[in-house]
């Protein structure tokens, strides 16, 4: 365990030191959570009562969704992992006394981790300050915001597990981009990144909510905006933790099965 | 014109020999344009009519945002991505040809995956134009060429900006991509359904309203004839960036060989 701790601060450190890319992806970010809410607003001021969502809670969750990007952006694909296996230099992790998808798992949360940290809070200060109904309002009661971290961290184990099982069938496909610019597609539209799922028409709604991709950002973002009522919260983290499980197993089982078929050429 | 149809066919012919990553990269590209387009239909669906704009009308607004990106990201794609022309050294290459530097810099580069764009925003006109978006007349299908082409010009002025800071910095300014990426994103919808902050920002700062909003009104009928001349003011912004681009070509030092 000790070691993929120590992989996992190393990986967090090496995010750390990039502050100019995280200054400039926050005012990136700060624009667009300004214009989401402008247009929002448009809709709502036209009409209020089709309003799928409160006002706030829409506005909590674009502010959150901006502010921690990093967590669910499906297209922060490490690259370097698939590149690995494709030329076969994974063949020195496997020299390593560690687990591959551990150490995976390890550091695609470090790398999400550090990303995330270095632009969060600036624009929830942010958010914090817009008036109401268009900012993050922070009454919240404890319990809900226990539930707000616990989906959090689901959400984050969801999004790394779902990537790393693309890694892992990278073993397998001879070009894994095909099936990530898929992934991006269904996980910006599934996911609630195009428009958050209340508004997708229902049937479409449905299906989503119970995809791994509605597992993701839909989930804690809506619970903090209190649009996730209490009584249903349960079965919210509930099929959170049912898709961490499944996507972890597959991955690992990809993975390990990957390694025993992969030939690697070299000396 | 002939060198740069030969520098064109060049670069498909380029394109075509990896082919199906070559396809891969247009779908990537076309499938997050196509989400946005879903998620104005999928509000629409909902709302009927937002700030008085029916879908048809926000297709036809789309469209027109969409095809003028397209157009700048495909043919100046070398100013687009020109951090990396500066870091491998190929600028020096470029100063000592005989011919112009913006002319060599359109050759240089072109991003053809974003024609499948271009079609899905002629789609998308086409569509607005069959719905009944618009009561057409001749001036108005001008005005309507008009806001595409200066467009068009509008992001290739903020791609030259964009190369001009590139020669002080060395790499891409992400920033830049609040105005590069952000309007083909928020084009969507006419800009005027921002608030009127936005919309004296994009008229004023960044004409990206003069080619979109207030022609768009002149297409509607909201507004007076002259809105549809608008696009052309909109050139003037070229002014400011070619003189950006000049002022970094003077400050560029080349790092030797």
């Amino acid at each position: 365990m000790r070691q993929y701790l120590a992989f996992f601060r190393m990986r967090l450190l090496a995010g750390l030191q990039y502050r100019a890319a995280a200054l400039a992806g926050m005012s990136t970010q700060l624009v667009w959570g300004t214009m989401e809410i402008l247009l929002y607003r448009a809709f709502w001021l036209s009409d209020p009562d089709s309003f799928p969502m409160g006002m706030e809670a829409l506005s909590a969750y674009i502010w959150l969704q901006q502010a921690f990007l990093a967590f669910f952006a499906m297209w922060y694909w490490e690259m370097d992992l698939v590149e690995a296996v494709k030329n076969g230099s994974v063949a020195y992790e496997l020299t390593r006394p560690t687990d591959l998808y551990t150490m995976w798992m390890a550091r695609s949360l470090a790398l999400r981790l550090s990303r995330a940290a270095l632009r969060a809070v600036p624009i929830l200060l942010v958010g914090i300050l817009v008036p109401a109904p268009y900012g993050l309002r922070l009454r919240i009661s404890p319990s809900v915001f226990l539930a707000f971290l616990a989906a959090m961290a689901l959400m984050l184990v969801v999004v790394c597990a779902y990537t790393l099982l693309i890694y892992a069938l990278s073993f397998f496909l001879t070009d894994a981009n095909g099936i990530m610019v898929l992934s991006v597609a269904a996980a910006e539209l599934l996911g609630g990144a195009v428009v958050p799922l209340p508004f997708l028409p229902e049937g479409l709604r449905q299906l989503a909510q119970l995809s791994p991709f509605g597992a993701m950002q839909n989930i804690p973002l809506r619970i903090f905006g209190g649009d996730i009522p209490r009584e249903s919260i349960p079965a919210a983290l509930g099929l959170q933790l049912f898709w961490a499980v499944v996507l972890i197993a597959a991955g690992a089982l990809l993975t390990r099965g990957g390694l025993r078929r992969a030939v690697i050429l070299g000396g | 014109m002939r060198l740069y149809l030969s520098f064109l066919s060049l670069h498909l012919k380029s394109a075509m020999t990896y082919r199906s990553s070559f396809l891969l990269s247009c779908l990537g590209q076309l499938l997050v344009t196509v989400n946005t387009f879903l998620g104005v239909k999928f509000l629409m669906d909902r709302f009927g009519t937002v700030a008085g704009y029916t879908l048809p009308q926000l297709a036809l607004c789309f469209g027109v945002i969409l095809a003028a990106t397209s157009l700048a990201e495909c043919f100046a794609r070398g100013f687009d991505a020109f951090s990396a022309v500066l870091s491998q050294a190929r600028f020096d290459r470029l100063l000592v040809r005989p011919r112009g530097l913006i002319f060599q810099l359109l050759c240089e580069e072109m991003k053809l995956s974003m024609v499948p764009r271009l079609l899905q925003a002629v789609l998308m006109l086409g569509w607005a134009i069959s719905a009944g978006a618009v009561r057409w007349t001749a001036a108005k299908a001008a005005v309507l060429v008009l806001m595409i082409l200066c467009g068009a010009a509008v992001f290739f002025g903020l791609f030259l900006i964009n190369a001009a800071l590139c020669f002080f910095t060395l790499e891409g300014l992400e920033v830049m991509n609040i105005f590069t990426d952000g309007p083909r994103e928020y084009g969507k919808y006419p800009f005027g359904i921002y608030g009127k902050g936005v919309l004296w920002i994009l008229t004023l700062l960044v004409p990206l309203a003069l080619v979109q909003h207030w022609p768009l009104q002149y297409l509607l009928d909201q507004g007076p004839g002259w809105y549809g001349l608008l696009p052309l003011l909109s050139l003037l912004f070229l002014l400011p960036c070619a003189a950006a681009w000049r002022l970094g070509v003077r400050h560029y030092r080349s790092t030797g060989s």
